[in-house]
């Protein structure tokens, strides 16, 4: 009964994980579980994401984890002083992962990770009232890390790996309030580029004082995504100004912030085992969404993102040989600041409740599974630099987003 | 497969968790209907009301008529669907019987060298007044009437057509060909309506630069020609009659005023000076009517003018902007002593140039003989200029009518739109939006549409603001407003 009681507890105080901008906290079902903490958590291959100087304290020769999570994003939007209302009808994304360790020796381990730690997937009704700002945007990052970690003794491990990163983005908004060619079709331009392919780096430091504590540190380095030469595909401009918009092709650059964690696991006894992460994303290098178009004309969207942190707590009990329960929570903050509040990423702070479980269907098959909410509060904000004849024209009202992500996974090891 | 049904239970499961706010806009009670009923809006007017912009009532500026605009708002206090006689096209001309009765709409046609003209946009338009909808219709705007239209039976019989006792925008969603506007209007019991009437009884003698009679006196509208001003009387009589229909019922409803011509874009373009001349070119023009200005003075010294009058018609031009010369009626007719004594005179900033005589002036009357330049040589005829005599009886019967829209507005206590005021402010200034400002700038202001007459959808959606400002303050309701940026202004084809 008191068992019971504790389940209860973890599952409901389990919470979190989605992160501000256009990051995707779900680097793996088991640690997102747990409130998406792992920096110092040594549980699996999910360590190649979490903190590669892990790999070596893992128990297993070989190990590896795959997983996808079905993300279910909804955002609502209101303005009161028109009677504005607004649902986004946003696809279901599927981000995923598989992680690899394989331990050459007592002090070395390699690893490969491939992940999708950013990306977004908004679609408005075509032309609503924001359609200025965004009808509809797909953004994808795949991120592959080749990992090398060494132990320096029994207490400190290192580690780290290369990160190729490729992305996708395809973006339609329509290009002012107002323009439409004589059938009231409204111009619109959609921007398109795949198979963007840029370089960063993972490194990790992880300490074990005792046996029950491992401290944690990860640096994941900011990589830019610069996208050269992609289609810009304008539609319903004006016939008499067509030939100015056909074969038009565009350049921009969206950052992928740096993020550092730091964090710390207890194994209270055998089947406890609490965990702490503190993550800062360095989202102060997204300035601004400038895309340049080969026709001459430019867009220019000021975003001013600040530096936010996310706290993670996570729980993890091991119920039987069997079964393994998992609860956590998380509050991540926001790092769009007021006045830059666009429709795109419509995201202010969020709290964060997750849980979910190993079952182990044998000796070397478990399957992993999660469920992660997101819960925003409404809030009142607006983008105020949108410009229309040289003056900026503010677009805003009340945002209320939540998220539904459950996830499935994999692991086999031996 | 087991799993993937989990999956398929699972989405459906979490896609229908709308967040959802505390207090939604989109639930009743929102937003107050106050003392109103707004489940069946019924929308009386001419072009203003039905939507007509750019010279054409086209489907675009009817989805966006201010009567539109205000039932998309009225959604959030309990309004119903609201229906209009919508055209097939986006060209805006009409079609009888297969043959092209209305122009095209007017789009702003790009030239290589930049330039921009407004030109009628060329194409079939595929909308044939014989093709009769089906109605009702809650927008009872028809394009072209004057007040006493509304009342006459038989306004949509296409037999009455070439007599000029039918409206083609009336024969095609008329109940019956006997019908009459305010018929098939109350007929539909409205809740709530809007009455935006009396434009034409003077605008179309305005627009025609005063070629047609001021009817003040003449109580019988039968007798009217389609240029003529409405006798006040016979507008305070048809508003009475107007405003008993709609409330019979016990609607409740919005009136809207008159406003003055003189602010309109059609007349403030073409400047009463257009003429650019230099010194030796004035002094060639000025010899060509040193023999008119010596005949008036002859006339003078006969008794039949007096000093004043030969001062208002001495011509004479010098370097820099000169005023057009035009022909007015009003001047004492001075033929009879010498045929070349025409009813000439300058134009003064008193008197109002068409748009339409942008294209004219200064183009040759007669294509072979290079003095018969229009403005100069040619005066401008009197359908070419709305002479400071014709625009005050034309401000005078608008006086009268607005007096009467407001007296019946506090009689039948309904709320009262004063859009006179609203378009001096376009006159004076402009009106500022969240986007810029708009004002009566011809084609760049933003307010008036390529005909110079009737507002752009911006302009439209200011006045539904003031519309629903109006309502809110009458009848406690709280409506919210509409954001004029987002609705364009003129189109580039």
């Amino acid at each position: 009964m008191k068992k019971l009681t504790l389940l209860a507890m973890v599952l409901l105080t389990s919470a979190l994980t989605y992160a501000g901008g256009y990051r995707i906290s779900l680097q793996g079902q088991k640690q997102l579980a747990m409130g998406h903490t792992g920096v110092a958590v040594i549980n699996s291959s999910e360590l190649v994401f979490f903190n590669p100087a892990g790999l070596t304290f893992l128990n297993e020769k070989f190990t590896v984890s795959g997983g996808a999570n079905a993300v279910f994003a909804n955002i609502s939007f209101q303005n009161e002083q028109y009677g504005w209302y607004t649902e986004a009808n946003n696809p279901v994304s599927t981000p995923f992962n598989v992680y690899a360790a394989y331990k050459i020796n007592d002090w070395a381990s390699v690893g490969l990770g491939i992940y999708t730690p950013y990306g977004s997937g908004v679609e408005y009704p075509t032309n609503w009232e924001g359609s200025h700002l965004i009808n509809d945007i797909s953004l994808q990052a795949i991120f592959i890390q080749p990992t090398l970690s060494i132990k320096i003794n029994d207490k400190i491990s290192i580690g780290g790996g290369p990160i190729y990163a490729t992305g996708a983005v395809n973006f339609n908004r329509n290009i002012d309030r107002t323009t439409t060619n004589t059938e009231g079709e409204r111009a619109n331009v959609t921007i398109d580029k795949s198979g963007i392919g840029a370089w960063g780096y993972n490194l990790g430091l992880m300490v074990r004082p005792t046996e029950e504590f491992t401290l944690g540190i990860n640096y994941r380095s900011e990589i830019q995504m610069d996208a050269k030469n992609g289609e810009a595909d304008f539609q319903n401009v004006p016939s008499g100004v067509a030939p100015l918009y056909e074969g038009v092709t565009f350049n921009a650059s969206l950052p992928l912030p740096a993020e550092l964690t730091v964090g710390a696991s207890y194994a209270i006894n055998d089947k406890w085992l609490v965990a702490f992460d503190y993550n800062r994303a360095y989202w102060s290098a997204y300035e601004a969404l400038d895309v340049i178009f080969s026709n001459g004309q430019e867009s220019l969207n000021p975003r001013n993102y600040k530096n936010a942190s996310t706290y993670r707590f996570g729980l993890q009990y091991k119920a039987t040989n069997r079964f393994t329960l998992r609860g956590g929570y998380y509050f991540d903050e926001s790092p769009v600041q007021s006045g830059y509040f666009a429709p795109e990423t419509p995201r202010n702070d969020s709290d964060n409740f997750t849980g979910g479980f190993t079952f182990q269907l044998s000796n070397r098959f478990a399957l992993d599974a999660s469920f992660l909410y997101i819960h925003f509060d409404e809030v009142d904000e607006s983008y105020d630099y949108y410009q229309e004849n040289g003056q900026n024209v503010p677009f805003g009202g009340t945002y209320k987003n939540n998220a539904f992500v459950p996830g499935l996974g994999i692991t086999y090891g031996f | 497969m087991k799993k993937l049904l989990y999956i398929s239970i699972a989405a459906i499961a979490l896609t229908s968790c709308q967040p959802e706010f505390n207090d939604p806009v989109d639930e009743q009670g929102f937003y107050s209907s106050g003392d109103a009923d707004f489940s069946n809006f019924v929308a009386v007017g001419n072009s203003l009301t039905a939507g007509y912009a750019d010279g054409a009532l086209y489907l675009n500026g009817q989805q966006n008529s201010f009567p539109s605009m205000l039932a998309i708002q009225f959604k959030h206090v309990g309004g119903g669907d609201f229906t209009q006689p919508l055209v097939n096209d986006n060209f805006g001309g009409l079609l009888a019987n297969g043959n092209q009765i209305m122009d095209n709409r007017r789009v702003i046609v790009l030239g290589t060298d930049g330039s921009q003209t407004p030109e009628i946009l060329d194409g079939t338009p595929t909308t044939d007044i014989s093709n009769v909808l089906e109605g009702p219709f809650n927008n009872m705007g028809v394009p072209g009437s004057k007040i006493f239209h509304l009342v006459a039976n038989g306004y949509g019989n296409i037999a009455n057509l070439e007599v000029g006792a039918a409206n083609p925008y009336f024969v095609r969603m008329a109940s019956t060909t006997d019908a009459s506007i305010i018929e098939d209007a109350a007929s539909q019991n409205p809740t709530f309506f809007s009455l935006w009437i009396g434009n034409n009884d003077i605008l179309s003698y305005a627009t025609s630069g005063g070629i047609g009679v001021d009817q003040s006196g003449n109580l019988d509208p039968t007798t009217y020609g389609e240029n003529d001003i409405t006798d006040p009387n016979v507008f305070a009589k048809v508003y009475n009659d107007l405003l008993t229909a709609l409330t019979n019922g016990g609607a409740k409803g919005v009136v809207a005023n008159i406003p003055n011509v003189t602010t309109i874009p059609y007349f403030t373009t073409v400047p009463y000076n257009a003429i650019p001349l230099d010194a030796q070119t004035a002094g060639v023009v000025n010899q060509a009517y040193a023999q008119y200005n010596g005949g008036l003075l002859q006339a003078q010294s006969f008794g039949l003018i007096t000093a004043e009058e030969v001062a208002q018609r001495t011509i004479q031009f010098s370097a820099g902007q000169n005023a057009v010369v035009i022909l007015d009626e009003d001047l004492t007719d001075l033929t009879g002593i010498n045929p070349g004594l025409t009813n000439m005179r300058q134009a003064t900033a008193e008197d109002l140039l068409p748009l339409t005589t942008s294209s004219i002036l200064g183009t040759l009357a007669d294509p072979n003989n290079p003095q018969s330049i229009i403005g100069v040589a040619v005066p401008l005829t009197d359908g070419q200029a709305l002479t400071a005599t014709e625009i005050e009886m034309v401000t005078n019967a608008q006086t009268a009518y607005n007096a009467t829209i407001e007296a019946l507005a506090t009689q039948y206590d309904l709320a009262f739109v004063d859009v006179e005021a609203l378009m001096n402010q376009l006159a004076n200034g402009g009106i500022s939006f969240d986007g810029g400002n708009i004002t009566n700038t011809f084609a760049t202001g933003g307010a008036f549409s390529l005909d110079g007459v009737h507002p752009t959808q911006r302009g439209y959606a200011v006045i539904a603001n003031q519309i629903i400002n109006a309502i809110n303050e009458k009848y406690n309701a709280t409506i919210p407003a509409l954001n004029p940026g987002a609705y364009p202004t003129i189109f580039v084809k």
